[in-house]
């Protein structure tokens, strides 16, 4: 696709895009839904129209879908199973005084 | 006698929104594809809200008893006030765009203005109608572009809608003497000081896409004394059946 | 909106990996969802993209009987209401193409699929809306019955599906609202207005019950999809659940289902009702409905007549890359 003048795997549709919205200032983007359209220009106002018509963006950010690398589920257990058995990062690992406070 | 005049004056820019809106709900569920029927969509809401607010204001200001649907459903082609490029049918979709942009490019170049009016209910509705006039006209004016310089049929489509429709934007400018009137206390906003900023909105686009001004087309006007194209009638006679066949009928 | 989709499930293919599939099944039976690009039977991802892609027709189809009535709205709130609903038909048509699409199917292909008539959409959107009660009567009867099947949907197997289906819940909560608010209008006004109602009541009441689909004995694929958990409830249940919710509704607004042998069963606390004539369901589903060929005419009339539109569009994005290009090599 690298040289293609189309994503979103087809020459049919226009390109596809990935939608994401901030709600309210103070949060992240949040992944949302995808749409089609010719152009990053028209991908994001089509994103106000079709992802925000009951308020529910303050911002938005459009992608390519085909500029997205994402991991491979075959992949899933090589690259998460080892964080699994660290239990020692979280806080509910470390045996404490049931009276000690501020901690 | 002010009331009258500004009863006129909101009675014809809910108008254009009316009618305009009801054009563009044609489009949907018919439109070129999914995310430019729902834009559609939006921008025949956006237009409908603002008539309704406008449409309500005339009939408050006019002191007869009539609310936004008496002055929607109970008039007949000669008290409509709107521009004739509004009913102008919507042909394909360039035709339709172009209609849209040659209006937006005027509704952005006043509602600004109009929201300094020092008629606070107008200055209300219009202070929200700028943000969505600012949005209309970004869209319409790239979709000019994109037929302009898209294809051969595109640009040609593009172009056949502007020699149809550029006849009709003279009269936006055609100054009456209910808005000289109302220009005069700073109640609305003359007409003619609206041109500079048409043009200077339309022509930069219009040159992006590779499109010219028909010559000597002429302008037509007379929608703001309701005289009217023949498309009027036949508009109203669907959106009114209704309210027209069961008079009284709340619904 | 919805379709009745549920009950083509596709034939299962060749042999599959067994261990693959029992983890698959595994997965599923821990309410863990299936995300698009994980291992899937194949017969799971041609069932869905068939069901997604039906349902998404479903909603681009039932824009048409509503958008009847669009330009003749009785006021201005009424026209309003329409729109951002009708609209709303259209969006989501759109998020469940998008849902389908990650199953590796474009949505150009589903929109032909639909267009040569290879794919199905929900049969009720193939009666016509001829009064305005029409629109009151789709909307609560309609939108009542899709919301009965589209609530289980949220916790549907397949994570994008599911997605979609918990955003279209949550924007389609005022559509059945509003369409009984419409025909209550019309039950308490004039006699005019009443008959209308109620016609219109008597002509949508047997097509809703419909849209849960046939009956569970004769949907053979049920007891997969609910394996599956692409379906959380069989369509008798849904459909009785459907009855018990309506009947109420109706008589509180002084309206009466065409159905003589409607009664409450006090036992059960059902609302028991009559035959449904699957013989009509049959000819509409065959195409022999009274707007089959209307609403498949409005689809590839703009279809057709968008392509103009959507190619300059493609033209002048590929100019522009292409202006940008130059301009850069030039600096």
């Amino acid at each position: 696709m690298s040289d293609s003048d189309r994503s979103g795997g087809n020459e049919r549709d226009w390109p596809l895009f990935e939608v994401f919205i901030r709600a309210r200032t103070g949060l992240h983007h949040r992944h949302c839904g995808s749409l089609h359209a010719a152009d990053p220009e028209m991908a994001l106002a089509r994103a106000r129209d079709v992802y925000t018509r009951r308020g529910e963006g303050t911002s938005i950010w459009v992608v390519a879908s085909d500029r997205i690398f994402a991991s491979d589920p075959a992949d899933k257990d090589m690259l998460f199973e080892p964080a699994m058995s660290k239990v020692y990062r979280h806080p509910s690992f470390y045996d404490l005084p049931d009276d000690v406070e501020n901690m | 006698m002010a009331d009258a005049l500004t009863a006129a004056y909101a009675l014809r820019l809910g108008d254009d929104a009316l009618i305009l809106s009801h054009r563009l709900s044609e489009w949907v569920g018919h439109g070129p594809e999914l995310e430019e029927d729902i834009a559609l969509a939006n921008t025949a809401l956006d237009l409908l809200g603002q008539a309704r607010l406008l449409l309500a204001c005339a009939g408050e200001r006019e002191g007869r008893g009539r609310d936004e649907d008496a002055l929607a459903y109970g008039r007949d082609v000669l008290d409509f006030s709107n521009l004739l490029l509004v009913e102008q049918p919507n042909g394909d979709f360039a035709q339709t765009m172009m209609r849209q942009f040659l209006f937006d490019a005027y509704a952005v170049a006043l509602w600004p203005r109009l929201s300094a009016s020092r008629d606070e209910v107008l200055a209300g509705i219009a202070g929200k109608a700028a943000k969505e006039a600012a949005y209309h006209v970004e869209q319409s004016a790239a979709w000019v572009v994109r037929m302009g310089d898209g294809t051969e049929e595109s640009h040609d489509r593009a172009q056949a809608g502007l020699d149809l429709l550029w006849p009709y934007a003279g009269e936006i400018f055609e100054a009456d003497e209910v808005e000289a009137a109302l220009a005069e206390k700073g109640i609305a906003v003359a007409p003619s000081a609206l041109r500079e900023h048409w043009q200077a909105r339309v022509g930069p686009v219009l040159e992006e896409a590779g499109l010219a001004p028909p010559e000597g087309a002429g302008v037509r006007t007379g929608g703001r004394q309701g005289r009217h194209s023949e498309h009027l009638g036949h508009l109203l006679a669907e959106f009114q059946f209704m309210q027209r066949a069961y008079p009284g009928a709340r619904w | 909106m919805y379709t009745q989709g549920l009950n083509q499930a596709v034939e299962e293919g060749g042999p599959e990996d067994a261990e693959l599939l029992a983890r698959f099944q595994a997965k599923i039976d821990r309410e863990e969802k299936i995300e698009p690009n994980d291992w899937m039977p194949e017969a799971y991802r041609q069932t869905l993209i068939r069901q997604i892609s039906q349902h998404a027709h479903s909603e681009i189809v039932g824009m048409l009987p509503e958008g009847n009535w669009l330009t003749r709205a009785p006021s201005l709130r009424r026209k309003a209401i329409l729109l951002a609903k009708v609209q709303d038909e259209g969006g989501h048509g759109l998020y469940l193409y998008a849902a389908a699409e990650t199953l590796g199917i474009s949505r150009a292909e589903m929109v032909e699929r639909l267009l040569e008539g290879r794919a199905r959409y929900s049969s009720i959107f193939n009666y016509p809306t001829i009064t305005w009660a029409d629109i009151g009567a789709v909307g609560w009867l309609v939108d009542g019955a899709a919301i009965m099947n589209q609530i289980p949907l949220c916790r549907c197997s397949y994570g994008p599906y599911a997605r979609a289906m918990i955003r279209i819940c949550k924007e389609e909560s005022f559509h059945q609202r509003q369409g009984y608010e419409a025909i209550s209008r019309l039950a308490e006004g004039t006699a005019a207005q009443k008959r209308m109602a109620q016609d219109a009541l008597d002509r949508w009441w047997w097509p809703s019950l419909m849209m849960f689909g046939p009956s569970d004995a004769e949907s053979p694929h049920t007891a997969r999809s609910m394996r599956w958990k692409i379906k959380r409830f069989t369509n008798d249940e849904l459909r009785q659940k459907f009855v018990d919710a309506t009947v109420p509704q109706a008589r509180l607004i002084g309206l009466e289902p065409p159905d003589p042998e409607l009664r409450y069963d006090e036992e059960s606390g059902h609302w028991r009702f009559g035959e449904i004539d699957w013989s009509e369901f049959n000819e509409v589903l065959a195409g022999n409905g009274p707007c089959n060929r209307e609403r498949m005419a409005a689809r590839r009339k703009a279809h057709a007549e968008g392509a103009w539109v959507r190619e300059a569009a493609t033209a002048h994005a590929r100019k522009q890359r292409r202006r940008t290009a130059m301009a850069a090599a030039a600096e």
